[in-house]
């Protein structure tokens, strides 16, 4: 169906985009090749509430939600999905995996977040997940972390802690950006009073989408970015997992 | 006497705006103070600009012995004289009507901004600060208590645990607080500025993540508000449907709560049992719709999945598994005096001060106050099925904890009984869109207490001012006079016994 923007249209997160087709007609009739351009949709994993809005609209039933859990990637364009899933985090480089392969101490900072990215990634601590057994720990100090965990789109009001925690953490280190909030601003991308992410404010070094990520894909994010999982270049809904 | 002043609504009941009486200051001012002084607790209280500038203030009251909700109004210029020293229920409520429309509640004892954010009403600062700077977060005046061996202790708004931001100033004698301030704001993405001019698409998702432990309490605050607006009614499968996730979202944070507290006294095996098993409650929401969280499964108009019998016989015993897990690892604590010891007589709150205050939800109920929307206001299922309501008189954090670990017992029994007796039928009814220049006050017992949304929509049926009130605005103040008089050190676990939201405060 083309020009069908149904999706697009309900999706609170402005997450999908229609390229080509009906939407750029210029593109459609000029195309020298003499093929017409069929539309394609990009569905921004980075913004996604995972809220079902999009399937449930549309009229075609040409969209299911995919049930893999594995979803984390290395850098934001990696979460800009076309036909195919996203690209799965790949390890840290070497010298830095080194570093935190087997020992990772995160300080998690909440900023902005609702409370349930924050829960789904305190629940890894519990005896069903006991994210101990992979050397992963939050810690209290910054002073004594490897990264910072960041939750929530960072609300104006949390920039400066934000900065102050990171810039609190000793060097090398890495950071973390956990659920649509703290990757692209998420729902609340729109508002004046956040920051659109945690990128906005420091480097991030893996993204692990949702809303809230599911806490296998919080753990496999970590897993994969140790390099204790994963190893080539993988596609989710493709390929097996390698422990 | 104040009845000709009020106008009388219930729960989730739709009134035209201009049956709210407009009265003057004063009178307003007398009715909310005689009121409460009466025994009728300060819901909420909000501003909406109109044409003229001027602020008109909304109060709704609840009436004792769960009597029915009174609205009334005033219009502000400018200033007026505050409530907050003869009503201390609305110390809050009117530093957030300063802050967000720059009026200025003239002898407020403590006026300083909330959430620190600008004035919402261009040219119009409570505190004459600069429009175009943001203000700085937490920094403002302190209460604080001056002597050679006073010192004062500041936390956050970074904590050193998975937690969400704010800040807290202690002065301390000793180990012993004398004075808690808190401080929150961090967590403000606007909100409630955002919702104006709704229902749109981001509607439903900014109630489910306003507060996003409570998304089933917000979401069913929003849809019943946003029913009777459009004078529909939800199928009754869908609303018993809602009342189990609402009460399931409940066991899980509840559960979830008792462990924590066995943990900050050291206790692990009820913290590590109890960890696990609010996961379980958890994924049986998940099971309904696929989110821990309950996310997209209350819909206006009812709920966005139906469950099948297999899914239903499948909950059941999931439940029913859970709930004795969970009774046997809350067993475990009470068994043990140490952590009996550590709960008795901590953070202590009288019946006074939790109705002087206004205290909701189950730190309400641990002070002996008989007070629980799905009893007073009862909206929904709890209309037709009956929840008793759980209370004690200690006001402690064991009364805290005994309240929530016998509310778990009621829920499980509420829910099996609802799944099955199940009503036949559809789950999603068709809604309209809202009715103009309305208003409808819409509440709903969450897991932490009163949740309230009131909604007024404009001429065109659009959300004109939506009021969201978290249960966690009525209590930090709770949390701040439980620990005076406490050794520092009880801090976390006073803090837990409460476990308020952040976000659901700061908005
Ligand atoms: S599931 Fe994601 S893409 Fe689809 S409507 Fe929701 S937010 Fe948009
Ligand atoms: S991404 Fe979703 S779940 Fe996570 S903090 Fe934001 S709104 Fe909450």
């Amino acid at each position: 169906m083309d020009g069908c923007r149904a999706c697009a249209e309900v999706c609170p997160a402005d997450a999908i985009r229609i390229v080509g087709g009906a939407e750029s007609k210029e593109s459609t009739r000029g195309n020298e090749g003499g093929r017409p351009k069929k539309s394609r949709m990009q569905i921004d994993l980075g913004r996604c509430l995972f809220c079902d809005e999009c399937r449930a609209a549309c009229p075609a039933d040409a969209l299911a939600c995919g049930g893999d859990y594995r979803l984390a990637t290395r850098t934001r364009e990696d979460l800009l999905l076309g036909a195919e899933g996203p690209r799965l985090a790949v390890a840290l480089e070497d010298k830095t995996r080194r570093l935190f392969g087997r020992s990772l101490k995160l300080r998690v900072v909440s900023a902005g977040g609702c409370n349930a990215c924050e829960a789904d990634t305190n629940v890894l601590t519990t005896i069903g997940w006991d994210i101990g057994r992979f050397g992963i720990q939050y810690v209290a100090a910054p002073r004594h972390a490897d990264g910072l965990l960041i939750t929530g789109p960072v609300t104006t009001n949390m920039r400066l802690a934000l900065r102050k925690t990171y810039d609190a953490v000793p060097s090398p280190k890495l950071v973390i950006a956990v659920g649509a909030c703290a990757i692209s601003g998420g729902l609340y991308r729109e508002q004046p009073e956040q920051m659109g992410g945690a990128g906005a404010e420091v480097p991030v070094d893996l993204y692990i989408p949702g809303c809230p990520p599911h806490p296998l894909t919080i753990l496999d994010g970590f897993l994969r970015l140790l390099g204790r999982i994963g190893g080539v270049r993988e596609t989710a809904g493709s390929g097996s997992c390698e422990p | 006497m104040s009845g000709r002043r009020l106008v009388h609504t219930e729960n989730a009941e739709v009134l035209p705006v201009g049956d709210v009486p407009v009265v003057p200051v004063v009178t307003f001012r007398e009715t909310v103070i005689d009121s409460v002084r009466d025994g009728a607790r300060l819901v909420a209280f909000f501003g909406r600009p109109q044409e003229d500038r001027r602020l008109l203030v909304f109060a709704v009251l609840a009436m004792p012995d769960a009597g029915p909700l009174g609205v009334l109004a005033m219009a502000v210029d400018g200033r007026y004289p505050a409530l907050t020293g003869a009503c201390p229920q609305a110390h809050l409520f009117e530093r957030e009507l300063a802050e967000q429309w720059g009026v200025v509640p003239e002898g407020h004892p403590w006026l300083k901004p909330m959430r620190f954010h600008r004035s919402w009403q261009p040219g119009r600062d409570a505190w004459g600060r600069d429009p175009e700077q943001d203000p700085r977060p937490g920094v403002t005046d302190f209460y604080s208590v001056e002597g050679e061996e006073i010192h004062e202790v500041a936390v956050g708004p970074v904590h050193a645990g998975v937690i969400e931001p704010g800040h807290f100033r202690f002065q301390c004698h000793g180990e012993v607080v004398l004075h808690l301030e808190i401080a929150l704001g961090y967590q403000h993405r606007g909100i409630e500025r955002a919702l104006v001019g709704g229902p749109d698409k981001r509607t439903m998702p900014f109630m489910e993540t306003a507060a996003g432990d409570t998304s089933i309490g917000h979401a069913t605050a929003y849809c019943q508000a946003r029913e009777a607006l459009a004078h529909s009614t939800v199928p009754p499968r869908a609303m018993a449907l809602r009342g189990v996730a609402l009460e399931l979202e409940r066991i899980a944070n509840h559960v979830g709560d008792l462990g924590a507290l066995a943990g900050d006294v050291g206790f692990l095996p009820t913290a590590s049992y109890c960890g696990r098993i609010r996961g379980d409650v958890l994924n049986l929401s998940a099971l309904l719709c696929g989110s821990r969280f309950g996310r997209g499964f209350i819909r206006p108009g009812g709920v966005g999945y139906d469950v099948t019998a297999g899914m239903i016989a499948e909950l059941q015993d999931r439940l029913a598994e859970a709930a004795r897990d969970a009774a046997e690892a809350i067993g475990l604590m009470w068994d043990t005096p140490s952590v009996t010891e550590r709960f008795e007589d901590t953070g202590t709150v009288s019946r006074e001060t939790c109705m002087e205050i206004g205290l909701v939800g189950p730190a309400a109920r641990a002070c002996g106050v008989d007070r629980d929307v799905r009893q007073d206001a009862p909206f929904g299922i709890y209309r037709f099925t009956h929840i008793p309501t759980v209370t004690w008189d200690t006001g402690d954090v064991f009364g805290r904890a005994h309240v929530r670990e016998i509310e778990i017992l009621r829920s499980v029994a509420f829910i099996q009984e609802q799944l099955t007796n199940l009503p036949r039928g559809g789950t999603l009814a068709a809604v309209a869109p809202p009715a103009p220049e309305s208003l409808v006050v819409s509440l709903v017992e969450g897991w932490r207490g009163e949740i309230c949304h009131a909604v007024l929509t404009d001429g065109a049926g659009r959300f004109a001012r939506y009021k969201i009130v978290d249960p966690s605005f009525h209590n930090w103040f709770g949390l701040a006079l439980a620990m005076r008089g406490e050794p520092i050190s009880d801090f976390p676990l006073c803090n837990k016994s409460f476990n308020l939201s952040y976000c659901g405060h700061d908005l």
